[in-house]
Formats: structure tokens, sequence, C-alpha cells
């Protein structure tokens, strides 16, 4: 399995549009950290006009945490397609360049192959999550320093003491992998019904545009089903910052993302398992 | 004592929505063999031979290779083969040597660099090994196909029509490296073509499929033999050929006679029986043109199947 999983990342890493989630994030992380370190303490002041007239801020609060922060919750949309680009493409794209013919005839299972090309997804949706963490924080430390962090949540004001945010970033970053994994395995599953990578790649970003609005909008409907879309779970990182952290609710949509990520995978291999190579 | 069975097909079928593309199949395949495996376009050739490699799954009938069931041993069968199925597909992306790593690396077995190299040397395309293979021609493309069924030294090599796309000369090389293979190498191949006469100078034993069932099986030189051979002889001078042959068995193998040009109806192997006459008796021979190839005798077969 795992010379199957190498040969996976290979494949993948050959593959030019690879590299356009890893060029993507280092182009736009710097230019919103550049644009924010140009404002200066504007885009601070914006972010705490509401409350500026009842607290005084002292101390370096333009700092890489917020930066980071502020950049984890505007990406829940452009970092999905990134990985879609990728794991839309594991299997179809076998089925659109016929070579699933050469590598269904090896003697290998047909879960071997599923599983191998999984794994490898989960890898590079692990290595954009975290190339997304190293340039965020890293490039944010270098123009911005540390500091403590203000996290404003509706009606309260969290401050975070500058000793007590890099590990809620670490687990934040990390339950951003296993958001980021329920849409590579969706992304997957698609990839294995058709025959062609565009196919899965508008789907997926389809369904989770299509759930974020459903999530957005106030009606009594929607609402009601919203517990039932997986999307309402991914911003679930942000209760990483929270002070206490509530446990409860992390685990909650720990369990359920990773629910969807091994049905999804489940059906895949079902689907995978029953297909006639006819490309 | 019976043959070695490899490929032993029996009673075989599968349906795609309301089309039987392979219709109780039964066919048999031995050790040594360069099986023929024949029929028009649509006769289930390629459905065929996608379940003999566990593409797609039959919905009826039984697969044994190397006596063993297919269904229940695939991996293990598998290691043994080597095949190319239609068109040869490869990661464009990568070089020859490359894809051909990825696919030895896969194939059950340790693949040396040297051995790549063979196989690569063994289809000519040694000096392009570091080549992308989206820079290749489709000839280039089918040659490294037959190098990615061979680079695990498989006992059994199925080839679906793999010369398709090649100009004289590569359909040549490729049928000289079949018998190459079978001769040198004893490999049992597994030979579906649609050009006939490449199939009638590689194989032993044939069958020739229509509708997805089989309408003859056998060796090709048996199957030849019971059909007569359309033979144009091209000699000196025919009026004194008709007066030599008026009293020969011959006499009534012939068919038409224009300039010089005499057609014969008669068994493959009296072909050479007739010229050797004709030397011996003074009358100079231009040319032995066979007009009936495989494919006549293919198109009669196929023909009175579909009634």
């Amino acid at each position: 399995m795992i010379k199957l999983i190498n040969i996976e990342l290979y494949k993948i890493f050959k593959k030019w549009r690879t590299y356009i989630g890893f060029i993507a994030i280092a182009i736009l992380i710097p230019m919103i950290e550049f644009a924010i370190s140009f404002e200066g303490t504007r885009s601070l002041n914006f972010v705490t006009r509401e409350i500026q007239q009842t607290f005084i801020f002292v101390g370096n609060l333009l700092n890489t945490y917020f930066v980071s922060y502020l950049i984890l919750n505007s990406l829940a949309i452009h970092i999905p397609f990134l990985i879609t680009l990728v794991a839309g493409d594991l299997l179809a794209g076998e089925a659109t360049a016929g070579t699933y013919r050469i590598l269904i005839t090896r003697p290998i299972s047909r879960f071997e192959i599923v599983t191998s090309k999984f794994i490898a997804g989960m890898i590079y949706t692990f290595l954009l999550i975290l190339w997304l963490a190293v340039i965020s924080l890293g490039l944010g430390y270098f123009l911005f320093g540390t500091g403590e962090l203000i996290v404003l949540k509706s009606g309260s004001i969290i401050v975070l003491a500058k000793n007590d945010i890099f590990w809620r970033f670490l687990l934040a970053y990390g339950f951003a992998l296993l958001s980021m994994g329920v849409v590579a395995s969706l992304a997957f599953l698609f990839s294995s019904l058709v025959e062609n990578a565009i196919g899965p790649i508008i789907t997926t970003m389809a369904i989770i545009i299509i759930f974020l609005i459903i999530s957005a909008i106030n009606i009594d409907i929607f609402q009601s089903i919203k517990p039932y879309l997986f999307t309402s779970y991914m911003n679930t990182w942000s209760s990483f910052f929270d002070n206490p952290i509530d446990t409860t609710e992390i685990i909650k949509s720990v369990s359920i993302l990773a629910a969807h990520i091994i049905v999804f995978f489940g059906f895949t291999l079902f689907i995978f398992r029953q297909k006639d190579i006819l490309t | 004592m019976e043959q070695n069975k490899i490929i032993e097909i029996k009673n075989l079928s599968k349906q795609f929505k309301d089309v039987k593309a392979v219709d109780d199949l039964n066919l048999n395949v031995y050790k040594g063999d360069v099986f023929g495996f024949l029929g028009p376009n649509g006769a289930g050739k390629s459905t065929t031979i996608r379940m003999l490699l566990s593409l797609i799954s039959p919905d009826n009938g039984e697969i044994k290779i190397f006596d063993k069931s297919l269904k229940e041993n695939r991996i293990e069968i598998l290691s043994k083969i080597g095949a190319i199925v239609e068109k040869p597909d490869f990661y464009g992306y990568l070089s020859a040597y490359k894809n051909l790593e990825i696919l030895g690396k896969i194939s059950g077995r340790e693949i040396s660099s040297k051995k790549i190299m063979e196989v690569l040397e063994l289809v000519s395309l040694e000096k392009r090994y570091k080549s992308k293979v989206k820079t290749f021609s489709h000839g280039m493309k089918q040659r490294l196909g037959i190098a990615q069924a061979l680079i695990h030294d498989p006992e059994l090599i199925i080839l679906d029509e793999p010369t398709t796309g090649l100009d004289p000369q590569g359909m040549k090389e490729i049928r000289d490296l079949i018998i190459y293979l079978s001769k040198e190498k004893n490999k049992t191949i597994f030979l579906s073509s649609h050009i006939l006469y490449e199939v009638e100078l590689v194989a032993n034993r044939m069958i020739i499929i229509n509708k997805g069932s089989a309408k003859v099986e056998g060796r090709v030189e048996d199957l030849l033999n019971a059909n007569k051979l359309r033979v144009a002889v091209e000699v000196d001078n025919s009026e004194k050929v008709k007066m030599l042959l008026s009293t020969t068995r011959w006499n009534e193998n012939l068919e038409t006679v224009a300039n010089n040009k005499m057609i014969f109806n008669l068994p493959q192997n009296e072909v050479a029986e007739l010229n050797k006459y004709l030397v011996e008796n003074g009358i100079l021979v231009n040319a032995l043109i066979p007009t009936r190839s495989l494919e006549d005798y293919f198109l009669t077969i196929t023909q009175k199947a579909s009634g």
C-alpha cells in the first residue's frame, strides 16, 4: 500500500494543476498581509470599530495571530476550490487519460487503488493546509510580530494572551484539515462517477456554495435543514478561540465531519468496485 | 494427454442495456498458442478481453486462467498476464521510462532499471526513454504498450488490436515481435485483430466470433484448408497450360482465364504442388497471387452466421 501511495503522490506532484493551490496561497496571503501592513492600524480599527468607544486597546494588537485569524475566516470558499482541483481529478483523471486500463489490469485490488488515491489526496490536502498555516503565520510573524489576539464573537469580545494562542491555531488548522478532508472526499466520490475531472470540481463547488447560501439565509425552512449540511460544521474551527472552549460543540462537529469522510469514501469504494471500466 | 489450458472460457455472457455484447461464449487457449481472436467490429472481442482482465464483470459464465478461477484468484492471475487493451494510453506527463517503472512496481515483481531498458530496446524506444509520452506518435505509444505488457515477464500476453494505426513497417515489426515472443520466449499469446491477414501470418489457432458468440474455433491451418483458396496464377502461355491441365485433377479447379492470368480455386496445400507441376512441364510461372485471404473465409463465416 505504501508503494501505491508513493506512486499516487508522485503522479499528483508531477501535474501542473497540483501547484495551482500552492501558488495561489503563496500569492494571495502575502497580498493580504502586505495590504494590512500598508493600511496599518486602520484595518484593526475597522474590525473593532463598534467597541472602540467602550474599550481602550493597548499593546501590539495588529499581529500575526490577528491577521491569520482574519485570513482563516475569509477562505471558506477559496481553499475548497483548490482542494477539488486535485481531488476531483484523482479517479476521473485516470478515466480521461485512459489509464484505468493499465492500472486495473495490474495485480492490485480495486480497494488498494481507491484507498491509495484517497490517502494521497488527503496528504495533498494536509500539505495545502500546512502551506497556508506556514505562509499565513510565518509571513505575519515577520511583518507584524506576535501579540494578544482579539476575537469578536456575536455579543462578546475575547482577548487571548500571547502565550495562549499558538496551540489554538494548531488545533484550528487541524480542524480546517478535517473540513477540507470532507471537501476532498466529496470531490473524490464524484470523481469515481464520471470520466472527466471538470464534473467533480464543478459539482463539489456547487454543493458547497448552495449549502453555504442555505445556511446564511435566515428563513425557517433553511434553518431547519442547516444541521444536516456538512458546511454548517466547517466553521467550528473558530470555537478553538473561545474561552473557555466548548469541547462538546467541537467533538460533535469533528464526529459529523469524520462521519462524512467515512461515508463518502465508503460510497466511492462501493462504486469503484462495481464499476465496469469501459474507457 | 490433454494440453495445458491457459485460458478456459465457459458460457460467458455480458449484456449492456439492450445489447448482448457476449453471448454464451466458449473458448480454450492452450500453452504456447498464438491464438487469433477474430470478429467484425462490435462482435464482442473487446468486451471479452475486458472480462478476461477483470475490467468488467461477466453477467454469466466462468473464466479460468492458468486453471484457476479469475473471480477468486484475480491478483495471482493478473501477475502472470501482460496486456494491451484497445488504444495505448499512458501518463503523458511522465517519461516512457517512468511509466514503465511505475507499472513495473505495481506488477508484483521487482523490476530493475536494466530490465526496463531491455524492454524499451525490444520495442526500439531505448533512445526516447527520457521523453514524455505526450510527445510520442501513435506508433511509438503502441510499441510502449507492448513494452508495458512485457515489463513483468508475463506467461500470457493479451493483445487487443496491437497494430491499429501503425504503418506497414510498424505492423510487420509487431508481427515479428509476436513470433519472437512465441517461438523464442515461449509465451502464450491471445491476439485480437481485425487485420485478418495478420492473424493468418502469426496465429496457430483461432476463433471467429460474431454477435458475441463463437462461429468456428480450431487450428488456423485446418480451418483454412477446409476451404479452398482462390489463387491467380500468371503464366507465359495460358492456352498451353489449359491443355496441359485438361487431363489432370486441377482442370476442375480452374475458374477463369484472362490474359495469361488463370484463377484457380483449390486447397491451400495444393498451390505449391500445382506450381511444381507447371514448372516441371516447362511452363514459366511469373506469379502466384492469393486472391482469397482469411478475410474471405471470415466473411463467409460471419455472413452465414447473420443469415
